[in-house]
């Protein structure tokens, strides 16, 4: 089997399963989950064999392996497909490999296999708390099983279908797909909890919310095959193409836009919607509605990184025109929004109480650091924070869990009914969850870009030196403060849960998770910390060159190859003082608030603290603005219309028939017909009546009638015959 | 020395007023008179012609003689009608007697 | 104007005068004695044709025997209240004025004849009209079928005027 076609089978095990799972192994949980983990194995092998192989080659940038199969004819010739492995694609199928696996491995613990069935659960309900009896006949609560065990890993499965699809293939459309099925399991995973409402609205608000940047995402894809009439990458990435593409106006001269401009906004808008920019952003923290493991693959590791993907792997064509000083059209676009919602995501973090909810801004923020990057013309240094992004993401995500775990079983131990993620009723869990806390430590600091030793500062470091060495200042300064409030929310989240004392009952009664899920928390935090080496800067002082520069080599994907960024120490100690700074600030503020307190910052903060707690009241906005309008449309006006216009008209038409009819009969038939009828028969009466006077019976007038008649006769004929 | 055409001029009148009698008159008997007075017009006719046309065709007078006698006969009869019916309706008017209708 | 011509003028007019009266006359006896005078002046007429035979059987059969009957069945339906009658019938203006016109257009077509001008031609001294005709009633190869017809008319007449007028009781 050669490689090519090897490539094209990477996302066959998944799909497989999933259907496997769906129709046949639904009953048993354990040969569900087993042929889940199975076939993220198996890709993964696939994957890592990959990767072995072409390690090895030199350039492999500039000979990347493709791959084409004709699908569908259209027109006079074929449509085809493709499968493109080039660096780009082996950094993303790397973590997407090792995080779909370990989030797999953490599944079967979160969804507490072997546990007893609950004494409430129903499917659509998370799981509430078994009674068990031990030896003594004390009787107490402990986790249950998720009875919807087998339906999350088929899930999980059509998933990671979806994201090897997205990340292997060469052709837009196939791409396209894959973002497609990825969108429906999000919603289908948010929801999974589908007996609670709140779970299905935010399933809902997720699809629609990116439902509206896939259509403008579509029409660009649909704008590009009919500009090039290809959607094959290695075709449009060719110098002539793109060029004619930055020549050429857009379609109407929308903007003063070439061709290249305006499809490049449509793609960023569609990942501006996929991985949840401003102003499409609402939608991410409500998906926190789902299971853990949920949240820490599709909405850190996996699904919004898709977006970025998307933008990375079209920079080619986002850059087309781009001389290296003026900013095209779509990275104008991609900066701007990067940055602004880097600062604004961040912002709202450091208010948010649901550990979770952290995360999730968190996730949006460090989305933007990317896109941003990108908007500049960083295509390594967002390639690289992508990857280290999702590590560490994942990781936190699911320490989160672990630790929701944690105090869950506090809560159903002692009864004490508090809601289990908000980060006010934890405190002092690095003792009752050792595992969690380190593994926790290192995913934090990572996010914090805690220097030299964790990936995220590598990568962070990276996106700053670029904006500083190519001065896009704005850019540079609002990211950089940005970091320090990632740093300080950072540390706040931490600090609350981990350090200091419990603040509840139900928070000292947290244990250790099982193995399941405390395995892939090592794993992944060994990444978090080792996966930034692979990036150092050959110029690095005294650490540059020790270890060869891997990530660089996403650079050979490029037609150009971006030059390697010169060392420079100013954004080396910002982002040192940065990360330090904020870690010790979150620290400082956090570390001695006990049971019961508010925040320290609310009151300081005053209005301001109120206005990031309630998420910049955006959502309340976009209600007003389109939901209501939305719901009124269809509830409202649709009714309205369809009862008085359409049944209005059906009654018209309806009522014309006996309109007619009457009119007929009464104008018509009645007078006329009938009239007529009965006008001849009384015409025929008054002459019989008329003429009746004629029969008097007496003989002489009847001779007087006849001799008259024969005179006149005589007359007629006289004058007739003889003359 | 007469002229033919006096004599029948003389019929024509003759017989005028005897029709006009018989369109004219209620009293049935009175209707006979001027169906007399017809007949004898005709007669006068006849009688004209057979002198002056051709007096050795004998046949003028014969006919002459048929109408007297059906004259005759016919008034006879005619006055037994009469006569009975005015035994059952008391009238001989003949505005009275319209049973000739329907 | 030869002396024929006034007397046939005289003989006309009192024919056309009585037989006017006839029509006008409110007494029904007055009529009859008018038809009377009219039935003479027929007589006379014939007389002036020469035909003798004629004018003595008008005297005898109309004057004497259908004049008188006339009489006699006026007196037997005569209306016993006596009281006045109508004369005419509700259409007499128009029944006057077709005799008018009728008489009219008789005049008008005799005169445009040119056979109504002719004169008389004198009869032969030796021929004898009643001779003639007494023998032309009787002769086989005459008219003796149209006699004896004429006397079985004049039988059924008499038997059914007979059984018309019989009284039944």
């Amino acid at each position: 089997m050669t490689i090519e076609s090897m490539i094209w089978l990477i996302p066959l095990a998944p799909i497989l399963a999933f259907f496997i799972i769906v129709l046949f192994t639904n009953r048993s949980k354990w040969l569900s989950h087993t042929l889940a983990i199975l076939a993220a194995l198996t890709s993964a092998v696939m994957v890592f064999w990959l990767i072995s192989k072409v390690l090895s080659t030199e350039h492999f940038g500039e000979h990347p392996i493709q791959s084409y199969l004709p699908w569908f004819p259209a027109g006079d010739s074929w449509f085809t497909i493709s499968v493109l492995v080039d660096p780009l694609t082996i950094l993303t199928l790397f973590f997407v490999a090792v995080t779909i696996l370990m989030i797999f491995i953490y599944s079967v613990g979160y969804h507490n296999f072997g546990a007893p069935k609950g004494d409430h659960d129903r499917p659509g309900l998370q799981p509430h708390g078994a009674t068990v009896s031990d030896a003594h006949g004390h009787k107490h609560t402990v986790m249950s099983i998720e009875p919807m065990y087998s339906r999350f890993f088929a899930f999980f499965g059509l998933f990671a279908f979806g994201m090897y699809l997205l990340v292997t293939t060469g052709n837009l459309l196939v791409l396209f797909i894959g973002w497609e099925i990825m969108g429906l399991c999000s919603y289908l995973l948010i929801g999974f909890w589908f007996a609670k409402p709140s779970a299905r609205a935010a399933g809902i608000k997720a699809f629609l919310t990116t439902r509206v940047a896939d259509v403008l995402m579509l029409l660009g894809i649909a704008y590009l095959y009919f500009a090039t009439g290809t959607l094959n990458y290695k075709e449009i990435f060719v110098p002539e193409v793109l060029e004619g593409l930055a020549a050429t106006p857009a379609i109407g001269n929308i903007l003063g836009l070439s061709a290249a401009g305006l499809i490049g906004i449509l793609i960023v808008i569609g990942t501006i919607g996929k991985s949840s920019q401003w102003p499409l952003h609402v939608w991410l923290p409500d998906a926190m509605e789902g299971p853990t493991p949920v949240s820490a693959m599709i909405h850190a590791a996996t699904m919004v990184s898709a977006g970025v993907y998307l933008v990375i792997r079209f920079f080619p064509l986002l850059s087309a025109g781009w001389d290296g000083h003026g900013l095209t059209a779509p990275m104008q676009l991609m900066a701007f929004i990067g940055t602004f919602t880097a600062i604004f995501a961040a912002t709202i973090a450091i208010a948010q109480n649901d550990v979770k909810r952290v995360l999730a801004y968190s996730t949006i923020s460090q989305l933007g650091f990317m896109i941003a990057a990108l908007g500049i013309g960083g295509y390594i240094a967002a390639a690289f924070h992508l990857m280290t992004h999702a590590f560490f993401k994942a990781l936190l995500f699911l320490g989160s869990g672990s630790v929701i775990h944690g105090v869950e079983h506090g809560v159903l131990h002692t009864g004490d009914h508090i809601d289990p993620q908000d980060m006010f009723n934890m405190g002092g869990l690095r003792k009752k969850m050792p595992v969690t806390f380190w593994t926790f430590l290192v995913g934090g600091f990572a996010l914090a870009g805690f220097p030299i030793l964790t990936a995220g500062f590598w990568s962070k470091d990276e996106i700053l030196a670029d904006a500083f060495i190519h001065q896009h200042w704005p850019v540079f300064i609002t990211l950089a403060v940005a970091a320090l409030i990632t740093a300080f929310y950072t540390m706040r989240q931490i600090t609350l849960t981990f350090l200091g004392q419990p603040r509840t009952k139900a928070a000292e009664h947290a244990h250790e998770s099982h193995w399941t899920m405390t395995l892939p928390l090592v794993i992944l935090a060994i990444f978090a910390v080792v996966i930034g080496w692979a990036g150092i800067p050959e110029e690095f002082p005294v650490l540059g060159g020790i270890l060869p520069n891997v990530v660089h080599v996403v650079g050979e994907s490029l037609p150009e190859h971006p030059e390697a960024i010169p060392f420079n120490w100013l954004p080396l100690l910002t982002s040192i003082v940065v990360s330090l700074g904020g870690l010790f600030l979150g620290w400082l503020v956090y570390r001695n608030v006990k049971a019961g307190q508010p925040d320290p910052l609310a009151k300081p903060l005053g209005p301001i603290w109120t206005v990031l707690k309630n998420k910049y009241y955006f959502d309340e906005l976009y209600d007003y603005i389109f939901v209501r309008p939305a719901k009124w449309m269809a509830e409202d006006f649709a009714i309205w219309m369809d009862t008085n216009v359409i049944d209005g008209i059906l009654h018209g038409i309806a009522s014309v028939g006996p309109i007619l009819g009457s009119f007929f009969r009464n104008y018509i038939d009645k007078p006329i017909v009938n009239g007529f009828g009965d006008w001849i028969a009384d015409v025929t009466r008054k002459m019989g009546v008329s003429l009746r006077v004629i029969q008097t019976g007496r003989i002489q007038q009847y001779m007087l009638m006849a001799l008259v008649s024969l005179v006149a006769f005589g007359v007629v004929f006289y004058l007739l015959l003889v003359q | 020395m007469i002229p033919l055409s006096w004599y029948l001029i003389f019929a024509a009148a003759l017989f005028c007023i005897g029709l006009y009698t018989v369109l004219v008159r209620r009293n049935a008997i009175i209707i006979l008179m001027g169906i007399e007075l017809m007949l004898n017009a005709v007669n006068v006719n006849l009688v004209a012609f057979w002198r002056y046309v051709n007096p050795q065709l004998i046949a003028g007078q014969v006919f002459a003689v048929m109408v007297f006698a059906v004259a005759a006969a016919e008034v006879a009869v005619g006055l037994a009608i009469f006569i009975s019916l005015y035994r059952r309706r008391n009238t001989v008017a003949a505005d009275e007697v319209d049973l000739m209708k329907w | 104007m030869t002396a024929l011509q006034i007397l046939f003028i005289i003989v006309a007019a009192v024919t056309l005068g009585a037989a006017v009266m006839v029509a006008n006359s409110r007494n029904l006896v007055h009529a009859a004695l008018w038809l009377i005078v009219s039935f003479g002046g027929v007589a006379v007429v014939f007389a002036l044709l020469n035909a003798a035979f004629l004018a003595v059987a008008q005297v005898v059969i109309y004057i004497g025997a259908i004049a008188i009957l006339l009489i006699f069945a006026i007196m037997m339906t005569r209306h016993i209240t006596g009281e006045k009658t109508a004369r005419f019938t509700t259409n007499h203006i128009l029944a006057l004025l077709l005799a008018i016109v009728l008489f009219a257009g008789l005049v008008w077509m005799l005169l445009g004849w040119s056979g109504s001008a002719a004169l008389a031609v004198p009869l032969d001294a030796r021929a004898d009209p009643v001779r003639q005709l007494g023998a032309a009633l009787v002769a086989p190869d005459g008219y003796i079928l149209a006699f004896e017809l004429a006397s079985v008319l004049l039988l059924g007449a008499l038997i059914g005027a007979l059984m018309i007028a019989t009284e039944r009781k």
